[in-house]
């Protein structure tokens, strides 16, 4: 499918259509509001590029299908929101460790539990990193437009791929249900990674083999003859279970430097006008949107503004914020809940510049007026 | 000594295995190699998912594509391999509390779409891994860790209700009776659809302790005692069967396969 015209479409639809250019053959979800129209979507598409689409009697089930078929061979993708999000971190926890690739979407909504269905929120942002029980590398990601739901899907199933370990991308109410003209990339123009298959016979295969210093191990599909066992204990090199204290330490750390050693090639952000910014703006998805306009605003009037709007939410863009925070008087983040990414910005900033919250959870958006009003209060 | 179905199928180098000397799990296990020894199946086409627990420690020791997942969740994971992958024979290994607790919904869900795979349950009546608390399938009055006064819960029939989940092929085998079990296990991979095999374990540790049950010996001679077989059942008067339980072939009734099904779909958009 070469795909040149501009489109008229939903931050869903272009999720799903970014997922499928990915590669993605396998989706299993639950319908909740506002994710449902990427299940809808992928129950019509699937079929038709020879993937298979199944909806699961709940969240659990999706994220175990999801498992399932990945470690069958095929690209696999769940989509959710808040309730269903908590019941995915059981099976998320579980593809941490055994290391198998896959997506999970959660387009946020108000909160705690049933909370605000139809508004938007960006209240899940702890629960992306730390939501599973037990210490687990997280790769988290944010668009802020339909067009950068597709591209930023595509990356999602690539770092997935890569580095074999479940990718959360985030989005939020209204990212998920704005429509926008978007001129989607030439598929051929995609660069697509999918994992490493085994380089070695059956007999030589070690599930778990890698460099203990952040190294992937190769993953060849069920049915291909490796015949090896994956479980959700702790396991040594050969995939089976162990208590061993110094195995078990080899095993963690890997899992954890595959993020550390990588944070160059999996940390994504956009940075906008930071270079004489005496006030830096730090915002994601929707909320970054307000926080371009606020800085236009700003900038109209003489007041040095940047923006700095990551698009890898985990792991954190820690080098960047702390120059920042060495440069910048004052760092405000606006975000669409109490202050959760505040917290870690504090925490990098290091006393080394203030920084200010801007913080609804009540369903309501953060307008461009919110942010240029508090622009003025800190002057 | 060392059979040659065990040398062919188990993973040597992990045993010995976690059970306790008299546990049944050991004799299912050998049932259910045994069912794919006589069906010839190509190993490599083999997977063997299970949840956690006892039973679900299975697959670790048998040399096929095997996954130990999340406690109850087996069905789930085995649901997407299957559905990813139709070519692939799936069996799920799982345990009373593990299918029919915790694991509940995916069972009803797994038995209603008649996916085909083969799922065998390991009912010894209570949760032995976590040292003995009754289970959905723990007799009432019988006790539990958690049930010192006697169990006042109603206990399932896993077949019964895999059957009114629309499961096509149900059957109840025992350890005692270990060559009617193969043969169930056979019959249940051989359904295309959802087959569900309930097979009666015996945990002396926690349930024969708990319940003054005996040692392993008196448990298998318990079930020798009190199951009849379905085709027996039938020619006797009600009054004999009090306190019996039905083994061998429940139901079978051949439907439509998941996974047939969506292939019939996609090929229709293919072809449209
Ligand atoms: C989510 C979750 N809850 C509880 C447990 C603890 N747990 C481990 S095994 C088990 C019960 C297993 O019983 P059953 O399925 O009957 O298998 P058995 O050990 O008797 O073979 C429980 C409750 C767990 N591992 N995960
Ligand atoms: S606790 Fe019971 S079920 Fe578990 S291994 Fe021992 S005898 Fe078997």
């Amino acid at each position: 499918m070469t795909n040149r015209q501009a489109k008229l479409m939903q931050g869903n639809e272009a999720c799903l259509e970014g997922a499928i250019a990915a590669g993605m053959r396998f989706f299993a979800g639950y319908p909740i509001t506002p994710s449902t129209e990427i299940a809808e979507g992928a129950s019509e598409r699937l079929p038709l590029v020879g993937g298979k689409f199944i909806q699961m009697e709940d969240e659990i089930g999706s994220m175990a299908a999801v498992i399932g078929a990945s470690l069958a061979g095929l690209k696999a993708m769940t989509a959710t929101s808040g309730p269903g999000m908590s019941l995915k971190l059981e099976n998320l926890g579980y593809a941490s460790l055994t290391e198998i690739p896959c997506v999970i979407v959660n387009v946020q909504r108000g909160g705690p539990s049933t909370g605000l269905p139809t508004s938007p929120a960006q209240a899940d942002i702890m629960q992306a990193r730390w939501g599973a029980h037990g210490d687990h590398p997280a790769i988290a990601l944010y668009p802020n437009s339909v067009s950068e739901a597709y591209s930023v899907t595509v990356t999602a199933f690539n770092l997935a791929e890569k580095y074999r370990m479940p990718v959360i991308l985030l989005m939020d109410e209204v990212i998920g249900h704005m429509r926008e003209r978007v001129v989607l990339p030439d598929e051929n123009e995609l660069q697509i990674i999918d994992r490493t298959k085994a380089s070695v016979p059956p007999e030589e295969y070690l599930p778990y083999k890698a460099d203990p210093d952040g190294g992937v191990p190769e993953m060849p599909a069920f049915g291909e003859g490796y015949r090896y066992h994956v479980t959700g204990l702790i396991h040594s090199e050969n995939g089976f279970p162990t208590t061993d204290a110094e195995k078990t330490a080899i095993l963690l750390n890997r899992l954890m430097k595959k993020i550390d050693n990588n944070l160059d090639d999996i940390i994504k952000y956009q940075e906008d006008s930071l270079d004489d910014a005496e006030i830096v703006l730090i915002a994601y998805g929707s909320t970054a949107r307000s926080a371009k306009s606020a800085m236009d605003m700003a900038r109209e009037q003489g007041i040095a503004v940047g923006l700095f709007r990551p698009i890898t939410i985990w792991p954190f863009a820690e080098d960047k914020v702390k120059e920042i925070a060495g440069k910048a008087k004052k760092i405000i983040v606006p975000e669409m809940n109490l202050g959760q990414y505040r917290y870690e910005i504090e925490r990098a900033a290091a006393g080394k510049c203030e920084v200010i919250g801007i913080n609804r959870a009540d369903g309501e958006i953060i307008t461009p007026e919110d942010i240029f009003e508090k622009i003025k209060g800190v002057l | 000594m060392t059979s040659n179905l065990v040398k062919s199928y188990f993973r040597m180098d992990k045993l010995p295995h976690i059970w306790c000397p008299g546990c049944g799990h050991g004799i299912v296990t050998r049932a259910v190699i045994k069912a794919i020894d006589e069906l010839e199946l190509d190993k490599d086409k083999v997977c063997i998912v299970s949840g956690i627990g006892c039973s679900s420690r299975a697959p670790g020791y048998l040399d096929f594509n095997t996954l130990h997942t999340t406690h109850g969740r087996a069905l789930a994971f085995a649901t997407g391999i299957k559905h990813a992958n139709p070519d692939l024979e799936v069996i799920v290994i799982t345990g009373d509390g593990d299918c029919s607790a915790i694991g509940g919904n995916h069972l009803i869900h797994a038995a209603r779409r008649n996916i085909g795979i083969t799922a065998v349950a390991f009912n010894n009546n209570i949760y032995g891994m976590t040292g003995g608390q009754y289970s959905p399938t723990t007799p009432t009055g019988d006790k539990g860790t958690t049930a010192p006064y006697g169990n006042i819960d109603k206990g399932f029939d896993i077949c019964k209700l895999a059957q009114a989940a629309g499961a096509s092929y149900t059957a109840r085998g025992t350890v005692y009776h270990a060559q009617l079990l193969t043969r169930l296990i056979k019959n249940g991979i051989l359904n295309k659809g959802f087959s569900i095999i309930d097979a009666v374990s015996v945990c002396p540790t926690y349930y024969g302790r708990k319940n003054k049950k005996g040692d392993a010996v008196k448990m298998m001679e318990w079930l020798k005692d009190h199951a009849v077989n379905v085709a027996a059942a039938a020619k006797l008067p009600e009054e004999k069967l009090a306190g019996k339980f039905l083994i061998g072939e429940l139901y079978h009734n051949p439907q439509p396969e998941y996974t047939e099904e969506y292939k019939k779909i996609t090929e229709s958009l293919r072809r449209g």
